[in-house]
């Protein structure tokens, strides 16, 4: 498939990979850290990690929109559909997110709740057209990527003075985030995540360009290639980014040239801006309250805004005891560190948000890497 | 249909005077009501004119409580039942209908029978269109007929509004399996070659395509069709060589792939650049977030088979119509875990997992 293929390419991975082999300094380690959720996939579906060598160590980040959702926020949303009888819509990987008292928005809706899977905002504005009855919810979660196309449906509901719509904001930020990892204890005193640089976001960044990087690239000192979610945009980053260390750089460099540029969308920023103001603080799962990372409903759109128009207070929930996830999302364990891993947690039945996406780090390890685990016996 | 206070369609002469006071059914504007569920002369006049017109067979037209069939000749019985909940029920290259005719045609094939007879039963949702009951019941007698299996006996009821999705069918059916023959998804052995008899996806992506909230243009079709052909080619091909055969329906080849190994007690490596796919339904799950291995097929199959017979038998498939496109995708490894392996295109090694729950569309 044409823009596909070309992507997928075996042969060349293989050559990328050779370079990789040559150029890694065989008497140190490396570790990158992929942000995204979508780089994560990549790396464990196409099994990019078979062709680097044992001293570079891929981490996965917090980049994934529902592991990072914390459980009060997916408990509000069960309390609209069930309690306030809403017309709930979300994208489908929000859906099976474990919540408090065993629910689930799957769970939920088989005990009445109406809850629909769309796949854009658009279908959530469709749905409230066609059932002015009804009050009409959108789940609205996601990085920069989503965010834009939640202000379109925003500002054209206030344009045709809908009454039954409103989205319940959950958008976070990723610069907010990688400052987070940053600044935590394990990376800035105790040295447990090793990070020698990081894979930038892919969809994100063609949002918000590359110019908010430079930040931590230079006051960090860590290297940052921002990098497509195709295989091969992978494997080369990996490539950029073990140059940059060997060679004693930290910048911003950007593989992925045919979508992101230095500004992003400028139209798109604009039209965030108009819709959306920072939330002085946002609890994320794994990484706690986060200041300055999470957008709200601006006061002018209030009348959407479902937290203001059925009075919603958040509360936060703690994380089941045993589960790792806020660890695995500082990127300070790994999936199999975590003790209920592939025995309590597994994909059918999710203890923690990481074993839910298949982005998450526990699901594409469990689906996609657990093979490496075991000793297998081939014929 | 055990249509006992109708007559059988044809038999139209002036014995039966009654039938000049009977209002004909209103096949174009009417719709299903619950009185066409009730056993009485609604009921009877619904399966006389939509079903029994449509699927009209000796058999059906005994009108007793079962069909009497012949007892078939040497060989075993093979039984299967299958229900078909599919929403939309129209979609690009078949509707519910045809659909619920070659799944259980398919079913009683994978086990090496020749299919004989088939029974079907609906539930009606009150409110549906009988224009498109009839369609679908026309459907499905076409399919039976072309595949030579007719509809037996059947059963008919309605349900209120709200409490169906339109219609269900279930059908069963009945084959012949002859003796020597012996395929099983427990019979796979290591060293065992992996056919597959064509591109992968299509029916799933068709289906989706049709979806109100998603509805996107493609030029996709439903690969539905029955294989009791394809597989009778096979077994006249090479007897005794097959081990399993399996169509991998609902939750694509991955799932199916991931049941024989576990029946099987083994492994399976797979090769995904030998794996056959339309391009258009490759775009279409790179659009949606989908991962084609776990997508529905409809009208193919996995053949199991030893080493040495590979080359013959996916010579047979290719001469097949129904099998253009097959492919030798994979080997059967030793492996106590039972895990479905992939080496992809890429370069890399992965697991192809049982799909956990329904399969959903990523966002990021």
């Amino acid at each position: 498939m044409k823009y596909i293929d070309e992507y997928r390419d075996g042969d060349v991975a293989r050559r990328v990979g050779e370079q990789i082999h040559a150029e890694a300094h065989s008497d140190r380690q490396y570790s990158f850290m992929e942000f995204c959720g979508g780089h994560t996939h990549a790396i464990s579906r196409y099994g990019v990690t078979e062709l680097l060598p044992d001293n570079v160590r891929m981490v996965h980040g917090p980049g994934c929109p529902v592991c990072v959702l914390p459980i009060g926020r997916i408990d509000l949303a069960i309390r609209l559909a069930l309690e306030h009888d809403v017309m709930l819509c979300t994208y489908g990987d929000t859906l099976r997110v474990p919540a408090s008292d065993g629910l689930s928005l799957t769970r939920a809706k088989a005990r009445g709740a109406d809850i629909r899977m769309v796949y854009s905002v658009a279908d959530a504005l469709a749905l409230a057209r066609a059932h002015p009855g009804r009050q009409v919810v959108f789940f609205a979660i996601g990085f920069e990527t989503t965010t834009p196309p939640t202000a379109v449906a925003i500002a054209q509901a206030a344009r045709e003075g809908l009454k039954n719509f409103s989205v319940l904001c959950c958008h976070v930020l990723t610069p907010a985030a990688i400052t987070h990892i940053l600044e935590s204890p394990e990376v800035q005193q105790y040295g447990t995540v090793p990070l020698d640089g990081f894979i930038g976001p892919a969809h994100v960044s063609i949002i918000i360009g590359y110019q908010p990087y430079v930040a931590f690239a230079e006051g960090y000192r860590k290297p940052v290639v921002i990098s497509g979610f195709e295989p091969l945009d992978v494997i080369q980053s990996i490539l950029m980014l073990v140059r940059q260390v060997n060679e004693g750089r930290a910048e911003v460099e950007n593989e992925f040239i045919r979508a992101v540029d230095r500004h992003g969308n400028t139209k798109a920023q604009a039209l965030m801006d108009q819709v959306f103001e920072m939330r002085p603080s946002f609890e994320w799962r794994g990484l706690g309250e986060v200041p300055s990372s999470a957008l709200a409903i601006r006061p002018a759109y209030a009348e959407f805004d479902a937290e203001h128009r059925f009075g919603l207070h958040y509360q936060s929930v703690p994380d089941n005891k045993a589960c790792e996830c806020g660890a695995i999302l500082r990127g300070v364990k790994r999936p199999t560190d975590c003790k209920i891993f592939g025995t309590v947690c597994t994909p059918e039945n999710p203890v923690g948000s990481c074993m839910v996406s298949s982005e998450g780090a526990c699901a594409a390890h469990y689906t996609y890497g657990r093979f490496r685990d075991i000793p297998v016996v081939t014929a | 249909m055990n249509a006992r206070d109708t007559t059988p369609p044809g038999n139209t002469d002036m014995s039966d005077p009654k039938r000049h006071y009977v209002r004909p059914l209103d096949v174009k504007h009417g719709r299903v009501d619950m009185g066409h569920g009730a056993g009485g002369r609604a009921a009877a006049q619904l399966i006389r004119d939509i079903f029994l017109a449509a699927f009209d067979n000796p058999y059906l037209r005994q009108g007793d409580d079962g069909a009497l069939l012949p007892a078939p000749g040497p060989g075993r019985l093979v039984m299967a039942t299958d229900a078909h909940v599919v929403s939309p029920l129209f979609f690009p290259g078949g509707d519910l209908g045809c659909l619920s005719v070659h799944g259980t045609i398919n079913d009683v094939a994978m086990m090496g029978a020749r299919p004989l007879y088939l029974s079907a039963s609906f539930i009606l949702e009150e409110g549906f269109a009988l224009a498109e009951l009839q369609r679908i019941v026309q459907s499905m007698a076409r399919a039976a007929q072309e595949a030579g299996v007719p509809i037996v006996t059947g059963d008919t009821k309605v349900v209120e509004k709200g409490k169906g999705d339109g219609l269900f069918i279930s059908t069963t059916g009945v084959g012949v399996v002859p003796d020597g023959v012996a395929l099983s998804g427990a019979h796979a052995r290591v060293g065992d070659a992996v056919l597959l008899s064509g591109t992968i996806g299509d029916h799933g992506v068709a289906v989706l395509s049709q979806r109100e909230s998603l509805s996107f243009g493609t030029s996709v079709v439903s690969d539905t069709a029955a294989l009791h052909t394809l597989v009778d080619a096979l077994l006249r091909a090479a007897p005794g060589a097959l081990r399993t055969l399996r169509d991998p329906t609902r939750g694509g080849l991955a799932t199916t792939l991931n049941e024989i190994a576990q029946q099987s007690s083994v492994g399976i490596r797979l090769d995904e650049a030998q794996i056959p796919i339309a391009a258009q339904v490759e775009a279409a799950c790179e659009l949606l977030g989908l991962d084609p291995l776990y997508v529905a097929n409809e009208g193919k199959l996995i053949a199991i088979c030893a080493p040495e017979a590979a080359d013959t038998l996916l010579a047979t498939l290719r001469a097949h119509p129904l099998g253009a496109r097959a492919a030798r995708i994979g080997t059967v490894t030793q492996d106590a875990h039972h895990f479905v392996q992939m080496n992809t295109r890429f370069g890399g090694k992965r697991v192809v997992d049982w799909l956990s729950g329904e399969q959903l569309p990523r966002i990021c």
